[in-house]
This record gives structure tokens, sequence and C-alpha cells, in this order.
């Protein structure tokens, strides 16, 4: 009997930000050979990242960045693992994963290896439910359903936008967190996926993530990080802070949860703290701005969500530091850059 | 980081027993009952003498105490069915409240040890909530856990739960069309999570397993949704949906945290969903109106408890809800008499 075809093969690329190298794809062959990926080398150009044979791909590195978006490279980070938003930018495909190079296959509590990928394309493929609380989480999971109370007129849902995975092993925790706690290691396996509710933000790890580019890929730009800015470790904090106001307003479903895969290095909690220093500070006035962000009827479209967002970063945020009047300035860069490279298609 | 220990005392573990023979259901959970102190609400509509084996130390109430205490509010305040446990609520003095159904029994871990929902319910209600930003590693309290990266820390020391939801395996709290759809859907997955439902997110909180702070939130939890054809099993009521976005209103306002997760019971067959079906949907169609209303009350900043807070939403029912069933306008009545009588139950 023939093996059905992955999943959307030929409408997902997995994109990758890599300094070091890509061993970890070994592990992952089994799930990822029939996709295309997209590798961004971030970090000295002239160094040569190594791909696994077999794999089909395309490669990034500073100068292609450079070179494809002129002056609007700017608002790519440099010496960041936020350079990976280019890959969201010049993929052609409807679907995005992207994961980091030291995440591997994690085991299920059967013992069973997790396919990640499989996991998070259910997600993206069946409704989000961000509207009232189903507290048997996922309803549209094999063996579950709305609860008793659950409104029949909600049970549509509303389209997936962004399905964020979890990690067994090193927990992603922050740099205070890290020294406290340098030994915790996440061994819970939570078997859920639920739809963070409307109206409530979350903290969006890129380590493992998957989005439909239809639907919000111009919001996921991972912001300026690392080389010459004040600040790291934000970068997908950032995306998704924006992503939720806007799925928010665009009536979109972000869904956490599975699937779990397995982390395996603990980056230094010393280094950490430098980068995310200005960040923690910051972060006390940020929330509030999102959390009271709201968006004009007029914005019906991401870019146009998009870029009234980074209006009011730059009116609201600028007083706290003119990062983010850089920032705001470089959000619409990236629009600018998305846009050109992902001209909307004639009818 | 560790819960502070209550003492035994402060808690109450009320049953409304709708079956007459508890002898099972008590000696199945005894493990975990024995060290509280219990109150046992009978049916009033259930004949005859209860059958509950000895040594718990309890408090049972029948419909002459209801009688008694209630009086001239017995008009307004039915305490039939599912609602007798809600006179248990009256009684107590406690400050932990847990409420379980009485055709639950402790479910099993995967080492096929019985689960102590009644711990869980005690770490749930005595640790801090935090409904203001979603934990993605769910409740940051529970040991081998915290927040991740992101999380501000202006919100990490969370605030007061004043309710905690449990879950059901075997069968779920489904509603009668889904359950005759799929007769034998059963809920197998134990989720090993506990997570705030966030501020203003709305939920179907379901009575058959849920725990409360009574001294925080306790007029809040009241008998006043009652469906006309109202009936025996679950599949029959909505007063507990009803009871539960009430309270978490209250709590959204109070800025108090609502859980949902652990523990789990298990909960044994009863009843027929098709049965309930022909008898009783028009919850399900009710609940098109009360989901969005609960969605939009909002609070004067002059409601500052609990009481204050449900004779709001009793004068906003009234107004909004009132005119498009008579469900309603008698519910909004019904919980400005309960108000009424927790205060003087409690001035006494």
């Amino acid at each position: 009997m023939a093996a059905a075809a992955p999943p959307l093969k030929d409408e997902l690329d997995i994109v990758i930000p890599t300094i070091r190298n890509l061993d970890f794809l070994e592990m992952w062959r089994p799930f990822f050979q029939p996709y295309h990926l997209i590798i961004v080398q971030d970090g000295d150009p002239s160094k040569t990242i190594k791909v696994p044979d077999g794999f089909d791909y395309e490669l990034y590195n500073r100068n292609d960045i450079n070179k494809i978006l002129g002056p609007r490279s700017s608002c790519i980070s440099f010496k960041d693992s936020a350079c990976r938003c280019f890959g969201y930018m010049v993929s052609k495909k409807k679907y995005i994963f992207t994961i980091d190079d030291d995440c591997f296959v994690a085991n299920d509590p059967s013992g069973k290896q997790i396919n990640a990928l499989e996991q998070h394309i259910k997600n993206l493929l069946c409704p989000s439910t961000p509207l009232f609380f189903n507290t048997l989480y996922d309803p549209f999971r094999e063996g579950a359903d709305f609860v008793r109370g659950y409104p029949f007129s909600l049970r549509e849902g509303v389209p997936t936008a962004v399905s964020h995975g979890l990690w067994l092993n090193i927990p992603d925790y922050d740099a205070p967190t890290q020294l406290v706690k340098p030994h915790e290691r996440n061994s819970r396996y939570v078997d859920a996926v639920l739809t963070i509710p409307k109206g409530t933000l979350f903290p969006m790890c890129g380590m493992n993530l998957a989005f439909d580019r239809d639907l919000i890929g111009p919001a996921m730009y991972f912001g300026l990080m690392g080389d010459g800015q004040p600040i790291g470790r934000y970068d997908d904090m950032w995306a998704g802070w924006c992503i939720k106001v806007i799925c928010d307003h665009l009536g979109l479903g972000v869904k956490t949860g599975l699937p779990y895969i397995w982390h395996s290095k603990a980056s230094n909690p010393f280094v950490n703290l430098k980068k995310e220093y200005k960040g923690i500070f910051w972060q006390e006035e940020i929330i509030p701005f999102f959390q009271s962000a709201t968006l004009s009827k007029d914005s019906t479209t991401v870019q146009k969500c998009y870029l009234e967002l980074s209006k009011q970063v730059e009116e609201k945020l600028g007083k706290v530091d003119p990062y983010f009047v850089k920032l705001a300035d470089a959000m619409e860069t990236w629009i600018q850059a998305w846009d050109e490279l992902n001209p909307t298609k004639a009818n | 980081m560790s819960q502070f220990t209550i003492k035994d005392d402060e808690v109450d573990i009320v049953i409304g027993a709708l079956q007459p023979d508890l002898t099972s259901f008590m000696e199945q959970w005894r493990p975990f009952f024995s060290r509280f102190h219990l109150i046992i609400v009978q049916d009033p509509d259930l004949k005859g003498e209860l059958k509950i084996p000895e040594g718990f130390n309890l408090n049972l109430y029948t419909k002459s105490d209801i009688d008694k205490v209630v009086g001239s509010s017995s008009n307004a305040i039915s305490f039939s069915g599912y609602s007798c446990r809600y006179f248990g609520y009256l009684m107590s003095r406690n400050k932990y409240i847990i409420s379980i159904d009485d055709d639950c029994i402790p479910a099993k871990n995967s080492n096929g040890e019985p689960i102590d929902a009644i711990s869980q319910h005690i770490i749930n209600l005595t640790t801090p909530a935090t409904p203001f930003f979603f934990n993605t590693l769910y409740d940051p309290f529970c040991e081998g856990a915290d927040f991740v990266r992101g999380y501000p820390f202006s919100l990490r020391s969370g605030v007061e739960c004043g309710l905690s939801c449990g879950l059901w395996l075997n069968l779920a709290d489904y509603d009668a069309p889904t359950q005759s759809l799929k007769p034998d859907l059963k809920n197998s997955r134990y989720v090993d999570a506990v997570l705030t439902v966030p501020a203003r997110t709305m939920l179907p909180v379901s009575g058959i397993n849920i725990s409360f702070n009574n001294e925080l939130v306790g007029p809040a939890l009241l008998p006043a949704f009652r469906l006309a054809k109202e009936g025996k099993v679950r599949w029959e009521t909505v007063e507990d949906i009803w009871t539960g976005m009430c309270v978490k209103v209250v709590c959204d306002h109070l800025r108090l945290g609502v859980k949902s997760g652990l523990p789990y019971v298990w909960r044994q067959e009863r009843g027929n969903a098709v049965e309930s079906l022909k008898k009783e949907w028009e919850g399900v169609k009710l609940m098109e109106d009360v989901v969005p209303f609960f969605q939009s009350v909002r609070l004067s900043e002059s409601a500052v408890t609990a009481e204050d807070c449900v004779v709001e939403i009793a004068s906003s029912v009234k107004e909004h809800l009132g005119p498009l069933n008579p469900t309603f306008d008698r519910a909004a009545e019904t919980m400005v008499e309960w108000i009424k009588l927790w205060k003087r139950v409690r001035a006494n």
C-alpha cells in the first residue's frame, strides 16, 4: 500500500536560521526531507554552511540579503536569529514552519517519536476558537469536542493563522530565571492544543513555530536585534505581540501547545542577560501598549494593520526609547520589502 | 514555589445528593474526603432517607432544613436537583469549598492509583492565578515549571484564585446533542495542566467538579438559572454554566483568577443523551443569548464585593436579557433574592 503523500508537501517551506551547522537535520530527515528548506545564514557570510545531502533547499547569507533587498536590508537583523524572517519574506509558499538548529525530535510519553511538522499542519488546517474558551481544549482533535454550554453559533471557529509549539528539556526561560534555576528541565508533556483567547497576549517563542503566510505573514517581522541594536532575544516576542493584536482584529486564531520538540542547548544566561536587560524593563511599557492597542476598521489587510501599528509604536513607545522610533521605521521598511517581493496576485 | 499549607478545617466538601444511596460514592472518595468536614444536601425532591456510610465528619441537610432556613424566599429560589448543593454553600462557614457530583469517583493516574482531586483543588485555590498574560508553560507555580521568557515581571506575583474548574474522564461534560451524535465519545485524554483562564475570556463552567474561595466569591455561586424542563441529569440543566459565567465576571472585575484543568474525576455513565435531548434542548438555545451578554457586561467601580457584583449583574440581566425570555427574568429576580438570603443567613 502506498504511503500517503506528506501533507502540504508543495505548500510549506521550512525556515531555519543558522550560524553553526545543520547537523540537527539528520534526526529530522524522515519528517523534513520531502519539504523545501530555506536556510538563512547569520553571521560571517564567508563561512560555508554544509547542508546534509538529499535536502532540497535555498540558502541566503548576509550578502544575499543585502543584494536582494538593497537599502531595505537594514530592517533585517544581523548576528541574531531574528534574521530568519527574511526567509518568511522570500518564501513562495502558503505555510511556514520555523525551527531552531538546536531543536531535535522529542518522544511522546509512549516513547514514540513526535512528528512536529505533522502536528503543526493539523493545527493550522483546522479552526481555532478564540471567542469562547473550551475546557476540553481543542474541540477539533480526535477524542474531543465542544463542552456543554458552548454556543453552537461559535462552533465553526475561525481560520488558524499561527501554531505555537512547545519544548521539552531546556525550557524557554529568560536570563534571570535561568540564573536562578539552571538545572530545571521541562519534563511535563501536556497533551493539549488550545486557542489563545481573543484579547489575550502571550510570549511567542520562535523555536518551534508555524504559520499561514497568506493569513499573517507580513506581521511576522522579527524586529531589530543583535549587532548594533540595544536588545536581543525579543525578536519572537515582538512578532508575537504584533501578530496577536492583528489576529484578534482580523478574526484569526492562534494556537499553542503540541507539538513538542526537544530543545538541547541551554544558552549562556550571562550572555542572555546582557541581551535581554533592556527588554526586561521595556516590556513593562510594551505590554500595556499592546494590551490597549486598537486598530481602525479601515485596516482590513495584514499590511494595513501592521503599518497602523508601526505608527502607534512610534507615537507611544518612541518616548520610552529612541530604539522604538527606529523599530517603527524598520517595520515600515519590512512591509515595503515584503510587498515588493510578494506582489499581490492579480485575480 | 511552595503554596502555604492550609488548615483542614478551612475546607468544606459540599455534595448534592441526587441519588438515595451514597455508599459507593463515599467509600471510593473516603481516602481523600475523610480529613475534611462534609456538607451533604439531599435533593428536596428525593424522598426517603439517604444511605451514608459511617466515619465521616459531616452535616446533612434535607428539605425540612432548607424550608426552615430559606422560609419566605422559597418561592423565588429553588434548591431542587443539582441546585441543592447551593444550600450547602449557604450553610458553610469555611473558606474553601469543593463540590463534586455524586456520580463521579476518583480517576486513576497512569500508575493505576486513584487521584486525590481534593488536594489538587486546594493547591489550585491556594496558589496564585495569572489572568493578565498567558503563560505558554501553563501554571508557572507548579513544580518543574515557571514563567517563560517574555512574561512581564510585574505580573509574576499573580492574583488570588477565586474558582478552580476540574475536568472529567470517561463521560465528559458534553451537551445532549453532541453526546447523542457521538454516543461512544468518551474522554480518555489526560491533560497534565492547570491554567488560568485569561481575564475577560468567558468559559462554560461545569459544576461536576469545582472548588472556590468562599470568602472571595461565595455569593456568586448561586442557583438562579433554572430551565422550564430542568431535570436530574446534567444534560437537562445549564444552571452551572450560568453561575460559572457570573463568577467569571465577578472574578474579572475584582481581579481574581479562575483556573481550569486538573484535577480529573472519573464520571460514571448515567442517563441517556437522546432521551434528554428529546426532553430538554432549550438550554442549548439560550446559550446563544447568555454568552454574548456575559462577554459584554461591565460592572461599576463601586462594586467591590461579590455581593455588589451579583446585584449589578442581576440588574443588567433584567434589562438586557429579561425581554428575550422569562427564564432570564426569573434568573435576575432569583439572583437578587439569593443575595438577600445570603446576607440574612450570614448575619445570624
